[in-house]
């Protein structure tokens, strides 16, 4: 094996290392999905930001439109404020709606921009400017617990007996309501 | 009598667990100490960066071909388990996500490093103990040529080099092992897998932690190697000893260094 | 300075407090090839080496060109090695590298010549042991005889002041053995060398060696000129140099009286 072959082969094993590196870079971490080139960024306030994290994807009608920049706790307000890095090429009317949503039953959590352009005329948020209405991440253990105590309260009612039987399901269905 | 035969089998087991440990104790001295050398040589056989290209050749172009088919076939199997699995959770699109972190963080360069100490370990400690019994090393040395110069320091740093390089392939052609699995045979979405996949591998935390790894197992290993070739005796069951226990110790480094590496790193 | 190029004074070197060598005094005188002879294990090679600097004496001192070796740090102990060359036992060829990339290792690794250079000198040393033709094979490819003198070829490939040899006869066929030695007192002469030869081979040595020490028992036990020890009636030499199996060096391994042992079972375990 003479010099210049071994050179070409260490060159060729070094590119496609290299090339590994760079395609696990690229295609396999979120080097360049985070970052999106020109963006803007926002601000939302929530009382709870469940499990989100910095570098969680941002979503409009399910296409990744930006990335969270920040989450910060406000201590004049007790409020999370999230910082929101938007994609220059999208265009969102300053009434649109920042909701925190899991992926899945168990999958990690997005934040969703949606709804907007009910005034007129339409105004489009620009850097700087805040999210007003938001919604709150869903907390399991908050639901479960919700859930839980309106089914005790569901059979509590049950058990007075078949006489208050039409007044009791007039009351489940009200509690029933009321949690969601 | 029988109580004295008792206390002379114990007497004769500790001082052999003695010696053994005094041996190996020893042995790690030896190993820093050739590790030193190696290292303060290094810039003599830096001026004919040519060795290091050629070994560069015989260490890690070698390797590819087993790294690139065991990787493809690892990332296939885990595909396929994984898949088996997070269905029953209704979350099959994770799939990406499994097959990238398994393989980035943690299997691709501690497979890669049990397949190198297989593969070109074993070949560097036969070929210095082979050098050292065929006098080959004596030679050079009465030729006024350093030999950690011109035959160790060429070696460890070809190993070093290409370890991150086989890890990251391994990591790459895993993942499209998976792929071919999960996306065209199962049936997950072609978008799902690699948004999902990029939505969860960290490019500071997963991929530069995995050649962080592979770097220390790269180092450990040749180390390893280049030690056993160096310090075998020099006969022909000597050689054929040390080969062994290049796969042995460098299996057993890399699988403890993989965890005290992984607790470092899951803290930070 | 004297016409001594390497000179050895009340030598002992010993492993683990086991003494080899027992005060040895030889002189090498320039531009002669003298013989070290003795049986096997007797520390001929060890002498080699310690005049290689490759291990240090327990006691007195190995003088090359005036400098005492064991003194010197490594660039001295590098620097008297590059004017030596030595061919091993078993030529010591690295397996690696072709016929010609062997002889040519010292030029590059220890000069600056250019690579045209590099190789005429390669051909040159080649055809001086007669196998030019051979360059372009491996180690692997070549006779016992013929990696022989493609060692030798690389020992003197940066023309040394001494070249050693350790056992450069032993293994090879009587026609190689001719040529080797016809070889190592040719080129002595040619370069004006002085060559130190280690060997147990009677009658090659003989052949060429202007001097002789045999060495028994850690010490000097008789010197001379291949003619004197021919004569020699000291009964260790008469015994080397006719190949007696029995005299004063014991056919066994010192044991035991054969008959207690035989009797008593338990001392051999």
């Amino acid at each position: 094996m003479d010099r210049t072959k071994i050179d070409l082969w260490v060159g060729v094993f070094v590119a496609l290392g290299m090339a590994a590196l760079l395609g696990l870079a690229m295609k396999v971490g979120n080097l360049t999905s985070s970052k999106l080139g020109e963006t803007f960024s926002v601000t939302a306030a929530f009382e709870n930001v469940g499990s989100l994290k910095p570098n969680a994807p941002v979503k409009s009608a399910g296409v990744v439109v930006g990335r969270v920049g920040s989450i910060a706790f406000d201590s004049k307000n007790y409020l999370a404020v999230v910082t929101i890095n938007i994609d220059k090429r999208y265009a969102f009317p300053s009434d649109v709606e920042a909701n925190i949503y899991t992926a899945g039953l168990l999958g990690e959590q997005y934040l969703g921009i949606e709804g907007g352009g009910a005034d007129e005329p339409v105004v489009n948020l620009k850097n700087g400017d805040k999210i007003h209405k938001t919604q709150d991440a869903i907390v399991l253990e908050k639901m479960i617990s919700t859930f839980l105590f309106s089914k005790a309260s569901e059979t509590n009612g049950g058990a007075q007996g078949s006489t208050a039987k039409a007044t009791s399901d007039a009351k489940s269905t009200e509690l029933g309501d009321a949690p969601f | 009598m029988i109580k004295s035969n008792l206390l002379i089998g114990i007497t004769r087991i500790l001082t052999g667990i003695g010696h053994r440990m005094i041996e190996r104790i020893w042995r790690l001295g030896a190993g820093a100490r050739l590790f030193f050398l190696t290292i303060i040589y290094s810039g003599e056989s830096f001026k004919r960066f040519h060795l290091t290209l050629r070994e560069i050749y015989f260490t890690g172009v070698m390797s590819l071909l087993i790294v690139i088919v065991s990787a493809f076939f690892v990332g296939m199997v885990l595909a396929l388990q994984g898949y088996n699995t997070l269905q029953k959770y209704g979350s099959s699109e994770a799939i990406g996500v499994l097959v990238a972190l398994s393989l980035v963080r943690e299997l691709g360069p501690v497979v890669t490093a049990l397949l190198f100490a297989g593969r070109a370990g074993t070949a560097i400690t036969a070929e210095i103990g082979l050098m050292k019994t065929t006098e080959q090393l004596s030679a050079m040395e009465m030729m006024a040529v350093n030999p950690i110069a011109r035959v160790i320091a060429p070696r460890f740093w070809a190993g070093v080099i290409s370890m991150p390089i086989l890890a990251a392939l391994f990591s790459m052609v895993g993942i499209l092992g998976g792929y071919l699995v999960a996306v065209p045979l199962i049936g997950v979405d072609d978008g799902a897998f690699w948004s999902q996949m990029q939505a969860n591998v960290d490019f500071r935390l997963d991929i530069v932690n995995g050649v962080i790894k592979s770097l220390v197992f790269g180092v450990a290993c040749t180390m390893i190697a280049l030690f056993e070739g160096y310090d075998a005796p020099p006969t022909a069951e000597g050689v054929s000893r040390a080969t062994t226990r290049t796969v042995v110790i460098s299996s057993l480094t890399v699988l403890a260094l993989d965890f005290v590496l992984t607790s470092f790193m899951i803290v930070i | 300075m004297t016409n001594n190029i390497v000179q050895i004074d009340n030598l002992s070197f010993g492993y683990k407090g086991r003494l080899l060598h027992k005060g040895i005094n030889m002189v090498f005188p320039r531009g002669k090839v003298v013989a070290i002879m003795g049986g096997s294990g007797s520390g001929k090679t060890t002498l080699l080496r310690l005049i290689g600097g490759q291990i240090k004496p327990t006691k007195g001192e190995v003088r090359v060109g005036g400098e005492i070796v064991h003194k010197q740090d490594r660039d001295g102990i590098f620097k008297l090695r590059r004017q030596m060359g030595m061919l091993f036992q078993h030529g010591a060829l690295f397996t690696d590298l072709s016929v010609f990339d062997n002889v040519a290792f010292p030029m590059r690794e220890l000069t600056d010549l250019p690579a045209s250079m590099i190789r005429d000198l390669v051909l040159m040393k080649l055809n001086a042991v007669g196998l030019r033709g051979a360059h372009a094979l491996m180690p692997t490819e070549l006779s016992g005889g013929m990696a022989r003198r493609v060692a030798l070829a690389r020992a003197i490939a940066l023309d040394p002041a001494i070249i050693m040899y350790d056992e450069p006869f032993a293994g090879l066929d009587p026609i190689s053995m001719g040529v080797v030695c016809e070889l190592i007192r040719s080129l002595n002469d040619a370069l004006g060398a002085t060559s130190i030869i280690v060997s147990h081979d009677v009658k090659e040595t003989f052949l060429i060696a202007d001097y002789v020490y045999f060495v028994a028992d850690g010490v000097v036990a008789a010197e001379g000129t291949p003619d004197d020890l021919m004569q020699s009636t000291l009964p260790f030499v008469h015994q080397f140099v006719h190949g007696e199996k029995d005299g004063p060096v014991p056919f066994h391994y010192p044991a035991a009286n054969y008959q207690t042992e035989l009797l008593n079972q338990a001392s051999v375990r």
